[in-house]
């Protein structure tokens, strides 16, 4: 079993990163973009199952800083 | 009897010899490493936590230092009224662990920047900066890639009427402007402190601005300020 905890930029929060890359997408081409924001994925195995209410308290405490960010945990069974 | 400051060192600090350096040469202050898996920092009058990028600026700057063994004791040491100074890496582990405000986010303009700055002191009544005057410049050195400061803007509101800001980016006459805020930080904000007063956080280096050869020494006036009773 795996947790993927995706980490974002909150939609208020300057993302330099996201709008250099939208503007290189551009330049290749892809016009038709709106904004592009860069977050980043932390993914977790669970050989023995997942404890989902201590993973969340890791995601809030320690993958993410909710000053900034937003997280969302995904599980995916099987993988 | 010397006021004794504790320079923590987590993995991959790296200012953390110049801060020692730097106070030891002021009179009256006497300053000494701490490793970061220590449990207590009994003894000391004042924490620093220094520069760097410790654990590599992993996750996110400070993000991991926070869980720090020396952290625990360092917040027991802060909510007694202890006086903790963040400088720049410092800064970030502080927001980070909650005893600051807001967060440091990669600047505006992507690259690390290394330069003098200017910061106009906005309150002269604070244990950071009561040794300088309101609107004085100083010329402090940053280095940093993740200084951006962000909060939201309940928390700005909040900085403003407690009187929080005490740093802010500024030109050459004092004037706080766009172009004179080299991060991208809100309202051009330099350092700040938490509501109780005692726990400080700034972006500019002041250890690298105590001596003259280094091409200033306003950065003394910060560190003095500490000292005054």
């Amino acid at each position: 079993m795996k947790a993927l905890v995706t980490i974002m930029p909150k939609p208020s929060v300057l993302d330099p990163q996201g709008a250099a890359v939208a503007e290189a997408m551009k330049h290749l081409g892809l016009e038709s973009i709106g904004r592009v924001r860069i977050g980043k994925v932390v993914e977790i195995e669970f050989p023995n199952g997942v404890d989902e209410a201590r993973l969340h308290e890791v995601a809030r405490d320690l993958l993410s800083n909710l000053v900034i960010e937003d997280y969302t945990i995904a599980i995916i069974a099987g993988a | 009897m010397p006021m004794k400051f504790a320079v923590i060192r987590f993995p991959g600090s790296n200012c953390d010899q110049d801060c020692v350096h730097s106070l030891n040469a002021i009179p009256g202050v006497s300053a000494d490493y701490v490793w970061h898996k220590d449990s207590s920092v009994n003894g000391f009058d004042a924490v620093v936590l220094p520069g760097g990028f410790s654990y590599g600026d992993y996750l996110r700057c400070g993000a991991i230092a926070r869980f720090s063994p020396v952290m625990e004791a360092v917040k027991n040491f802060a909510s007694e009224g202890g006086i903790v100074i963040g400088i720049c890496n410092g800064f970030q582990i502080l927001c980070e662990s909650g005893l600051l405000p807001g967060a440091l986010v990669r600047n505006r303009g992507l690259h690390f920047i290394c330069e003098h700055t200017r910061v106009r002191v906005e309150r002269p009544n604070s244990r950071l900066t009561c040794a300088a005057a309101t609107g004085q410049i100083l010329n402090i050195p940053i280095a940093h890639g993740e200084g951006c400061f962000f909060a939201d803007d309940a928390t700005l509101a909040e900085l403003r009427l407690n009187q929080q800001i005490l740093l802010r980016y500024c030109d050459a006459q004092g004037r706080v402007t766009p172009e004179s805020n080299p991060n991208g930080s809100r309202e051009n904000i330099a350092g700040i402190r938490n509501a109780a007063g005692n726990v400080f956080g700034l972006m500019p280096h002041p250890e690298r601005a105590c001596d003259p050869v280094l091409g200033s020494t306003d950065g003394l006036a910060l560190f003095e300020s500490l000292l005054a009773k």
